[in-house]
This record gives structure tokens, sequence and C-alpha cells, in this order.
């Protein structure tokens, strides 16, 4: 018995390039989320607490039992669609964090469009044509919404990230606003809210799961961005203009239309998470609304580096941890910041562990017990 | 108040531009430094809330509201330091790394100050300007803060010193061009980091106001989006001291608008004066900024930025 060397990669071939891309979107993240949790770890025993049994506990609440997957679900599903929001106009090459104020709207929207579809509610097919117009009506609104700081770079220079973030605080004086005031349902009296709608037109759960069908969406989303972002010439006229902003000019790309799609598609996602928080979770449009979503949604897509299909996996596992700040609140009497500084972690440790991209040479070297006959000499490049 | 109508809205507006603008004030002169070196902390927001709740958990175990104040520049140099070494790693985006250090900071804030909401630090001593005034609102109006006049003496000195003096033309150079500082024989990263730890040391301080003057208290809910706000005007300011100075004063008394009007009986539109700085900020940058015009008086290694 001897062993084989597979080297993989190192060659400057194509395979080997893609080998390493593939390697590249799997290990950057790995090691920022393996660092960050190390980190953490140590921030948690310097605080006196014992990382070990903070992450049993954090594996219980995310993945440990049915219950709790089905808590991951359920928080994950808005996660899917406000990663979206981020990762999209990323993939043009801005940094639009206006997910929350588009979730907002879209929320909004829904609340505004449900009452008056009330009359629908009773059949089955015409509840289907008032749940279709609501969420349409959320997706138009958040999409208009986040078309703003998109159409105000392009054609006025204005930085984008600053008035995204500016956006989001005008969209939750604005529902705040209206929900206090002229769109106040009078019966409301201790938590001012919109008018509910009916319960014909409240969005069902899947089969089977105790999540609502927002998942669902969700799901579809992200693989019908990634396959838009990786296998249109739309996606490759984005990634045009988010390497190389002057060559996507050269080229002829209008890159006023690419950005104002790309802010359009990622104001739907966000305005649709809203709508399915509205339509199927609060039944009205109320100040709780503004949950974090959009802002958790920022890290989901960095993490998944703008990667409409690693939005999933990711989404999965930051939902986990959202879903585990209960128990961890509860048997270790930690704040309920102590997600948020996990967050935080990860982020800077993803943000630091970009410099390693394009640098990560593959030597994967598999070291397999081999009969003599096929012994092979090891390949190095 | 509510007998003096419009004088008074006028009186509030007076007191509120002194009052409410310190924060914005000692951000937007921190993010001033920051970007004239040629980057940009967009996590000046998070240092902010930082800053405040180390203020006050060191003025309440100190017993001194200075020592607050030096804690909170302490940990604001410290969140600097941090964005300005992930920024000098190749391929790190500091637009990327603000958003994070946002995160982050609120998240340490939120974290560490959940035991500090309760208990009662010392504040901040006001200087009472009039203290004869018979008149109430005058006497509030021109209740100051030392750190306003600190904050006011400071934006003079930056504008001289900017201009005057060798540490501030190798700043402005090492931003407008870092190729040309390394054939000068200085280092664009080392004067970035001090750029970025001066910045954030400023926005610490900036919260050790919040917490220890006005409003003068811990929770999570005291910054109202101040740092992103003072982080927008430094574009608008056109990257000048005195220039962030008065739209600090003008961005203290649009905050002070929402009040002002409740006291004398407009009760609507409470959230939508509250949100006026935020609809100013954007409708200034929308106004201030072109295609082209923009980058005339920008530092040139601010790429990010267009």
């Amino acid at each position: 018995m001897t062993s084989l060397t597979l080297v993989l990669g190192v060659q400057p071939g194509m395979r080997g390039r893609w080998l390493g891309r593939i390697a590249e979107a799997w290990a950057l993240p790995l090691l920022a989320l393996t660092v960050a949790l190390l980190a953490f770890g140590a921030f948690l025993a310097a605080c006196g607490v014992n990382p070990l049994a903070a992450a049993a506990l954090i594996w219980r609440g995310a993945f440990g039992t049915w219950f709790s997957w089905q808590n991951t679900l359920q928080k994950a599903s808005p996660l899917l669609l406000t990663g979206l929001a981020m990762a999209l106009p990323a993939r043009v090459g801005l940094m639009v964090i206006g997910g929350e104020g588009a979730l907002v709207i879209g929320g909004l929207a829904c609340a505004v469009i449900g009452p008056t579809l009330a009359g629908l509610a009773g059949s089955a097919g015409g509840a289907l044509l008032a749940q279709a117009l609501m969420l349409a009506g959320g997706m138009a609104a958040g999409a208009l919404w986040l078309m703003i700081p998109g159409a105000l770079r392009f054609w006025r220079g204005v930085n984008e990230t600053i008035s995204s973030l500016l956006l989001n605080t005008i969209a939750i004086a604005v529902m705040n606003q209206l929900v206090e005031g002229v769109l106040r349902d009078p019966l409301s009296l201790n938590k001012p809210s919109t008018v509910p709608l009916a319960p014909g037109l409240m969005l069902g759960q899947i089969p089977g799961l105790s999540v609502h069908v927002g998942l669902a969406f969700g799901l579809v989303l992200c693989v019908a961005a990634g396959v838009l972002m990786q296998r249109t010439s739309f996606g490759f006229a984005a990634s045009v203009n988010g390497g190389n902003p002057r060559a996507a000019q050269m080229v002829g790309i209008d890159v006023g239309r690419l950005i104002l799609i790309a802010c359009a598609l990622a104001g739907a996602s966000a305005g649709l998470a809203g709508a399915v928080e509205v339509a199927a979770v609060q039944g009205s449009a109320t100040a709780s609304l503004a949950a974090g979503y959009g802002y958790s949604g920022i890290l989901v897509a960095f993490l998944a580096r703008h990667n409409p299909f690693a939005i999933i996996p990711v989404a999965l596992l930051l939902g986990g941890i959202a879903a585990s700040d209960g128990l961890l609140q509860r048997h270790l009497d930690l704040p309920d910041a102590t997600v948020a500084v996990l967050q935080g972690f990860v982020f800077i440790a993803v943000l630091a562990a970009e410099t390693f991209s394009g640098r990560l040479r593959l030597r994967c070297r598999l070291w397999l017990p081999l009969p003599l006959s096929l012994r092979g000499e090891p390949r190095d490049g | 108040m509510a007998d003096l109508g419009a004088a008074g809205v006028a009186l509030a507006l007076f007191g509120g531009a002194i009052r409410a603008s310190t924060p914005f004030l000692f951000v937007s002169l921190g993010e001033c430094l920051t970007e004239l070196s040629g980057r940009i902390n967009l996590g000046l927001e998070g240092t902010l809330v930082c800053g405040a709740m180390s203020a006050y958990g060191a003025a309440l175990l100190s017993g001194s509201p200075w020592l607050g104040v030096l804690a909170a520049a302490l940990v604001g140099a410290l969140l600097g330091a941090l964005h300005a070494g992930l920024c000098s790693l190749k391929r790190v985006n500091d637009i990327a790394v603000g958003i994070a250090l946002m995160v982050l900071g609120t998240g340490l804030a939120f974290f560490f100050g959940k035991p500090l909401i309760q208990p009662r630090a010392p504040m901040l001593p006001a200087l009472h300007v009039c203290p004869t005034c018979q008149f109430a609102p005058l006497r509030a109006a021109l209740d100051i803060n030392p750190l306003f006049l600190i904050g006011v003496a400071l934006a003079f000195v930056l504008r001289w010193g900017l201009a005057n003096t060798r540490p501030g033309l190798v700043l402005r150079t090492v931003g407008d061009s870092s190729e040309a500082a390394r054939a000068m024989g200085y280092a664009p990263l080392w004067v970035r980091l001090w750029a970025t730890m001066a910045g954030g040391a400023l926005a610490g301080i900036g919260g050790a106001f919040l917490s220890l003057y006005y409003p003068g208290s811990w929770n999570e809910g005291l910054s109202s989006g101040q740092g992103l706000i003072a982080v927008a005007l430094v574009i608008f300011a056109r990257w000048r001291p005195l220039a962030c100075l008065f739209a600090s004063l003008l961005f203290g008394a649009a905050g002070a608008l929402g009040p002002a009007l409740q006291s004398i009986g407009v009760h609507q539109g409470t959230y939508l004066f509250n949100a006026a700085p935020y609809a100013l900020t954007l409708a200034i940058m929308i106004a201030s900024a072109s295609r082209r015009g923009t980058r005339v008086s920008a530092p040139g290694e601010l790429g990010a930025m267009h």
C-alpha cells in the first residue's frame, strides 16, 4: 500500500481556476466564520461566560430540535429576501443598504391594499387574486423606493450608501406617521395599527411545516436571482460594471439602466419581505414592521459574497443564530445585544477575509491509500 | 413657551442650535479629518453610540464626567484604529468596513450598556451665560456646555491647522494623492491610521455629550442617527471645518423643530418633523451633488465616494 497525492487547482488551466474559485467561495466565508466564532468565544470567556455552554445553546436553539428548525426557518425567510436586497445592487457595484426602508414601505403598501380587497376574501379564487395583488403592491412600492438611491447615484452622484440609510429613517417615520394618523384603525387602542386584513386574505403555511409561505418565496427568488446573475447577459453586464465601471462604459453597457434594474429588483425583494410580514405574520402594519430584518440582510449578503445562491445557506445560519437569541438570554443571563455583537464579529471577519480573495491558491492534497499498481506520480505546478 | 407662539419656536430653534449641535459638530469634524486623509468611515454612528455608553459607564464608576469624556475618546480612537487597520488590508472596502463597525459598535454598546440604564451618572456642568435673565426659556437657551465651546474652537483650530501646518499639509497630500505623499517620504497608511483614530476619538466625545449632557442619560434609543447625518454633512460642508460648524448648527436647529412645534400646540406630524433632519440631509446631498461637480473639492483619494 502506498499513497497518491492529488494536487488540485495549481495548474494555470481553466479547470484549475474554476476549482480555485469554488474553493474561494467556500473557504473564505468558512475561514471568516471560524475566526469570528473563536474571537466571540474569547469575548464571552472574558465576560465570564463559558463559551462552550453558549455554543451548545446556540446549536440547540438553532438546529437542535424540530421545533428550533422551524423557528430558524421562520427567522431565515425574511433574511433571504433582505439579503437579496443588499446583494443585487452590490453585484452592480453599489452599496445600497436600504433594505429596512423598502421592507417597511412594502409592508405598508400591502397593509393599505389589503383591506380594500376584503370583498374578494369570500371565494378561493378571489382570495388568491387579492393576495397576489397585495404582494405585487408591496413589491412595486419597495422597488420604487429603492430606485431612489440608485437614480440619485447615477444622475446626481449622491453616495448611495448614505442616501439609502437616510431613506430607511424616512420610511420608518412615514410609516409611523401614517399608522398613528390617517391609516390608524380606530379599534387599535394600545398599539396603533392599520385596519387588519380579513382572515381569508392571510397567507397560509407551507404544508407540513409551521412556517409561512414567505420561505418558499424567498427560496424561489434566490434561485431566480442566482440564475439571472450567473447565466444571463444582464448578470454578466452587472458584474462587468461591478468590477470596473469604466470598462462597462467603454463596451457600451447602459449603466443607468443596469443600476435602476438592480435597485428595483432589490427593492422588490425587500418589499416582498415586508408584504409577507404583514400578510402572513402581523395582519396589519404596525411599528414592529421595522424589526431590523433589513439590517441583518446586509450581513447575510456580505457573508454570501453577494452570490444569490449562497444567500440560502447563509440566511439559514444567521436565522438560526437569531433564533437562539432567547435561549442565550434565559440560560446564560446574557443581554439581548449578544447576537448583535456576534454579528459584528462575523461581519468584521468576513470583510478582513476579502483580502485573500483572488490570492487563494488551492493546494489540496488528498492522501488516499491505494494499491501499488495504481500509484501515480504527484504533479506539482 | 405656549404663549410665545412663533417667537417661542424661534427661540427653541436657537437653543436647539446650541444644545443639539454638539454631537453633529464633533462627529463631522472627526469625519472631516478622516475623509481628508482619503478614507470614508461610515461607522462613526457606531462609534458615537459606543462613546456615549463608555462615557456614561466611566463617569458612573469614577464619579467624574470629564473622565467619562476621556474614556469615550479612547474607545472612539480604538474603533477608529480597527477601521484603519482593516482598510489597510488590500481589497477591503472602507464603506463596507464602516457598515460593519456600525453593527459592531452599537452591538457592543448595547451589550455592555445593559446595566447602565438604571443608575444616574454625574452630568457635565453647564455654563450659565445669562444667569440673571428673568425670562426662563432664554436662560435655558443660553446654558452652554463647555464641550460646545471646545468644538467651536476646534473647528477654527482645524481650519487654521489644515491650511498652515505641516501635519495639515501632509494629511491633505495623502488624501489627494497617496502616490505623491509616498514620493515625499510619508507613509499614507500611518497618516490614515492617525486621521481615522482622531476622527473616532472626536466621534466618541460627541457620544459623551449625548449621554452626559443632552439628553443626558444612557439608553438604547439615545442616538437617532446623528452619527450618520454628520457623515453626510461633511460632504455638504465640502470638507471645510468651518462649514461643518455652520452645518451642525443648522442641524441642531432642525432637530429642535419637532419638539418646539409640539410645545406650541402643533401635534400633527410629530414623526415627520422628527424626520426633518434626515429629509433635509437628503435634500442637501441632492442639491450639493452633481455628476461632475462634486469631485472638484473632494479629496482625490476618496475613490469609493463617486
